[in-house]
């Protein structure tokens, strides 16, 4: 037991310093995906609920490509596709220019993809529940199309699609794992590198798992006080 | 004055026809995906190479049909796993529900690639202990221990499937069926299952949707799936096609499996329509 404690003390001889650093990478790749995420999703998601076909169709590409791949095929897609991509562009120019894509950024749009593809149809839902008279009763009162939309339909948007949302965070929490494939030293490489050199590999996949369920639990109570805050003055139904 | 008000009444704009700013949009979008679908096939054509495809397309397939049984085996053993938990969910004992409760809350709540790594890896630790018992030729291998990690993943969640159909089921068809005399067995066989699988079809098929799209993880740990063989192939040719024919095939066997739910769905639930 008193080598269990040393191996998780903060110091040199202690992984506790490495772990913690990979918990804030974690924390801060879904933060930094979740905005990308909702927005694109919400934009996918106006495009589904056009009266236009073509709009309609751009749409429901994006979802299908999105929801039917595996999430870590998405990441390689976008971590290699992207380089060679890019490279390819690049080389235009300046033919012995070389780009490497930044692992951090790589998963960040890969993340985001997948989370707005799910995002989309959530908000979507959501739209659904708002009942037509609610945008023309905005009419009514004279605002424009914009303002109908932001004054009156968001904020009934954002209470009905919140349980969704909860969800697809708590997803993409767990998602971000992946991103230990492609050397991001996230939770998971840390343990796993702590786990190679100490060969406890139970003792720290162990503590990974630990340390996602704390992370589920803490945004757990983080949204059960948004959704409280969403429903202040919400009129009873 | 009355006639002067209703002049300026404010009528709701008509809607356009023709040319509108949404199907401009669209419009660009559509030529943007046209653009890019081209851009891949055009590497595809460029990229074509017979001795690669020769080379390469068996092995395809082998790591389509692991990726097949895996996904199989792990949602049918979860399948019967997962009756337990969700009586236990159900349970009016104390110890058992929060048992129950703790197991799908910590599978639901982890990544699968951590509880993946946790077996594979973590399970290595207590290698005296299982080669004592006989199970380390089981966790030694790669396959097996995926096939265990995700058993017990999908457990939890169609335990929750499960729990939540059944539920949706009121509690009068329980009641009607007790006031005809029927037992609680052929309650359930003749009554409640077969309402609650129309709950539950659609969670179902997500599910092994998850799974399908869950288990190229198994990559990771050198079982040659699908995305395994991927891994390899790129590795070995560095020609990125091998890839794009990975992501092709994944987004074939979902689209086909989520448009076979939604045609049982369909014939399922006729008589629910009006």
């Amino acid at each position: 037991m008193e080598r269990v404690w040393t191996l998780l003390s903060f110091g040199p001889e202690g992984w506790g310093d490495d772990i913690a650093k990979g918990v804030l990478l974690t924390v801060s790749l879904a933060l930094a995906t979740l905005p990308l995420g909702l927005a694109i999703g919400f934009f996918v998601a106006l495009g589904k609920r056009s009266s236009d076909k073509a709009l309609r169709l751009a749409a429901n590409i994006y979802t299908t490509i999105f929801r039917g791949l595996p999430e870590l095929l998405t990441l390689f897609l976008v971590f290699y596709g992207a380089q060679i991509g890019l490279q390819q562009l690049v080389r235009l120019f300046n033919p012995d220019a070389s780009i490497e894509i930044n692992a951090f950024v790589a998963g960040m749009v890969a993340l985001g993809a997948v989370f707005s593809s799910y995002a989309s149809e959530v908000f979507l839902a959501a739209f659904r529940a708002i009942p037509q008279g609610q945008y023309e009763g905005g009419h009514a009162i004279g605002l424009s199309n914009a303002q109908t939309m932001r004054l009156i339909i968001l904020p009934q948007l954002i209470r009905l699609a919140l349980p969704g949302l909860s969800n697809l965070w708590l997803i993409l929490l767990k998602d971000t794992a992946l991103v230990s494939v492609i050397g991001l030293a996230d939770i998971l490489r840390q343990t796993g590198i702590a786990a190679r050199v100490t060969k406890e590999a139970f003792l720290f996949f162990g503590i990974a798992c630990l340390l996602y369920l704390a992370l589920a639990m803490l945004s757990s109570i983080a949204l059960g006080i948004i959704e409280n805050w969403t429903k202040r003055h919400g009129a009873q139904r | 004055m009355s006639a002067d008000i209703q002049a300026t009444v404010e009528r709701p704009p008509v809607a356009r026809q023709g040319w509108t700013r949404a199907r401009t949009i669209g419009v660009i979008l559509l030529a943007i995906w046209a653009v890019l679908g081209l851009a891949v096939l055009g590497f595809m054509i460029n990229a074509w190479d017979p001795d690669i495809f020769t080379r390469y397309a068996p092995r395809y397939l082998s790591g389509l049909w692991v990726t097949i049984q895996l996904v199989a085996v792990s949602v049918f053993l979860g399948a019967i796993l997962s009756v337990p938990v969700a009586l236990g969910r159900a349970s009016r004992n104390r110890f058992i529900a929060a048992l129950a409760y703790a197991y799908v809350y910590f599978f639901r709540g982890t990544p699968l690639l951590a509880q993946t790594f946790l077996v594979y890896y973590g399970l290595g630790s207590f290698r005296p202990e299982l080669q004592a018992v006989g199970l380390w030729t089981f966790f030694r291998e790669a396959w097996y221990c995926a096939v265990f990690a995700f058993t017990l993943n999908t457990a939890a969640y169609q335990a929750e499937i499960l729990r939540g159909a059944i539920e949706s089921v009121g509690k009068g068809q329980w009641e009607a069926a007790s006031a005809l005399g029927l037992s609680r067995f052929q309650t359930a066989r003749k009554i409640i299952i077969p309402q609650a699988l129309i709950v539950a079809l659609r969670p179902y098929g997500n599910e092994i949707i998850l799974m399908i799209k869950g288990s190229a993880i198994v990559a990771i740990i050198t079982v040659y799936d699908l995305m395994g063989e991927t891994r390899r192939a790129y590795a070995r040719t560095f020609d990125f096609q091998t890839y794009i024919w990975a992501a092709i095939i994944y987004l074939g066997i979902v689209e086909i499996l989520r448009n076979t739910i939604d045609w049982i769905e369909r014939r399922i639930t006729k008589h629910l329509k009006r």
